[in-house]
């Protein structure tokens, strides 16, 4: 088989194995309603929040509400998408390392990655992309943006980046549990904590702060950075525009540089045996 | 000797084994509560006018929230979780004690145990560590004088109470599998923000307020962290255990003719 081939015979694995969990989910329609509800209110309760601070304070510095809402929108819309997509990341050391189930993973003639990523499409997850995709329509019919296809285009590049770098969080924290066996709860900080300092400006936190989610977990790169250059905003922290239209790229470097450390991970495997 | 004291006990001892999850817990809460702090920080920085709130209330109110956070009803106790959805609680029913009572045994263990753990560490960081590594504007304030300080541990008492009785009710709830688990499914979303673990409840909008104010949710965090930043003054604590003692009373009656309708209706399942 060439390369082309490989690539989409794995694709039609991956589409056949994502149909099949959703055919699954929705055996209990009634069950996943209550779900997508349950992840719909938790959302919107943050949403909520957000709404009275700006109430009470008028403004957060420069920033007024539709400009926050704007990154709100922006993380909470790309989030869940990766969310439901990498459930079997985000599952694996419990289910998969700690039950010694990746043995079986490891004899079949596919690749490790492409069996995890089709484990589960978490389905009911839509409540908050629904909600987070209401506030970003929001924000754009209140900010008056002067759009071009080059804005556009920078919009949907920005949303991709921001599910492939949330993905990536999860594959690190896949390849944590190779060492730990069980998943660390700590990355949470860094998912749900991640999408938590991501619904502010980035200009608002302290300058470690700051540095560690642009460098070393570039979290302002697919949120803060390019929404600058789509509302035409000045960077207080003097970012140029070249650096907030590229820096989405920061999501695809470190979605291979997870992939590559998986790869390191699973030569450190040993099985719990039994 | 009544046995529900001991049932408190055993459990809570048992409950106290899982370390590891209340470190990983108490360090992602850490996190949480600097994120929190910096926003408010940089909301209060962006106003002059006077707020319902002065910045170091907020700050007692993010970290006690952070700390006493695993004492808010928002989860249920998966082993029971697991025998009622098993038909385990058919041997629950041949006990020789009244149901509701070893329940809430059981529940006030499963509420208290996972709190004390993770309390200590946030209290001592947050108190402490702060101000050493040169943190101490994001730092925990101490209470204003040592009335407010018993008055806060007096109102953390009528938290637990309130905090199980409520979670009483999504136990019971689980009686009625599916709509049981959708009920609680939403508990998440909705305890927090009415408790105020969202944003403190007296920087909501000021016609809100009333209702807010009329809600059990409230007794669960935002009254005892006002006491003990003094925003509530020691002259109003006495009527507001009394309230957070009413809202128990109402929690648990309800609680306990929910539970007899169950049981008139409850199917055991298996074999």
């Amino acid at each position: 088989m060439g390369p082309l081939a490989v690539v989409s015979d794995a694709l039609g694995l991956y589409c056949r194995l994502i149909a099949q969990s959703i055919r699954s989910q929705l055996q209990y329609r009634f069950s996943f309603v209550l779900m997508a509800l349950g992840s719909f209110v938790t959302s919107v309760v943050e949403a909520i929040g957000v709404w009275a601070l700006f109430e009470r304070f008028g403004s957060l510095g420069q920033w007024t509400l539709p400009q926050v809402a704007f990154l709100y929108g922006l993380v909470n819309s790309a989030f869940p998408v990766a969310e439901a997509l990498a459930r079997g990341f985000d599952l694996f050391g419990k289910e998969f390392v700690k039950t010694g189930n990746f043995d079986r993973l490891l004899v079949r003639p596919r690749s490790t990655v492409l069996q995890l990523a089709g484990h589960e499409f978490t389905l009911h997850r839509i409540g908050r992309l629904l909600q987070g995709l209401a506030v970003l329509g929001w924000a754009i019919w209140m900010l008056d943006i002067d759009w071009n296809p080059a804005r556009f285009a920078l919009l949907i590049f920005t949303l991709v980046s921001g599910v492939v770098f949330f993905y990536a969080l999860f594959i690190f924290q896949a390849t944590i549990s190779f060492w730990t066996t069980e998943s660390l709860e700590m990355m949470n900080t860094l998912t749900y904590g991640g999408v938590e300092t991501a619904q502010y400006p980035l200009a608002i936190y302290r300058r470690w702060f700051r540095r560690f989610f642009t460098f070393v977990v570039p979290l302002g790169c697919i949120s803060y950075f390019p929404a600058l250059a789509i509302l035409g905003i000045t960077d207080p922290l003097g970012s140029s525009l070249l650096w907030q239209v590229l820096a989405p790229l920061a999501g695809f470097l470190f979605f291979g540089l997870a992939l590559f450390t998986w790869r390191v991970g699973i030569r450190h495997y040993t099985s719990t045996g039994s | 000797m009544t046995p529900y004291p001991s049932i408190v006990a055993v459990r809570f001892k048992m409950l106290l084994q899982y370390r590891a999850a209340a470190w990983a817990g108490f360090t992602t809460q850490l996190f949480w509560g600097f994120i929190k702090v910096m926003v408010f920080a940089a909301f209060f920085a962006s106003t002059t006018a006077v707020q319902p709130m002065s910045f170091e209330q907020v700050l007692v109110y993010v970290w006690l929230g952070q700390a006493l956070l695993a004492l808010l009803p928002w989860n249920v106790d998966q082993e029971l979780a697991e025998q009622i959805r098993s038909g385990g609680v058919a041997y629950e029913l041949l006990r020789p004690l009244d149901l509701y009572g070893y329940w809430f045994a059981r529940t006030l263990a499963f509420r208290a145990a996972p709190a004390s753990l993770r309390m200590l560490p946030m209290l001592f960081v947050t108190l402490l560590v702060l101000p050493l590594v040169g943190l101490d504007d994001w730092a925990l304030p101490l209470p204003p004088d040592w009335q407010s300080a018993v008055c806060f541990c007096l109102a953390v008492a009528g938290m637990l109470a309130l905090s199980t009785a409520f979670t009483m009710i999504m136990h019971i709830a689980l009686m009625w599998t599916i709509s049981g688990e959708g009920f609680n499914r939403l508990m998440p979303g909705i305890v927090p923000v009415f408790a105020g673990l969202i944003i403190p409840l007296p920087l909501f909008p000021d016609w809100l307020q009333p209702f807010l104010y009329w809600q059990p949710f409230r007794g669960m965090a935002d009254v005892p962290f006002r006491i003990y930043s003094g925003h509530i003054p020691v002259a109003d604590v006495p009527l507001e255990l009394l309230n957070q003692w009413l809202w128990f009373l109402v929690l648990v009656v309800f609680g306990y003719w929910l539970l007899n309708r169950a049981r008139r209706q409850l199917v055991v399942q298996g074999g």
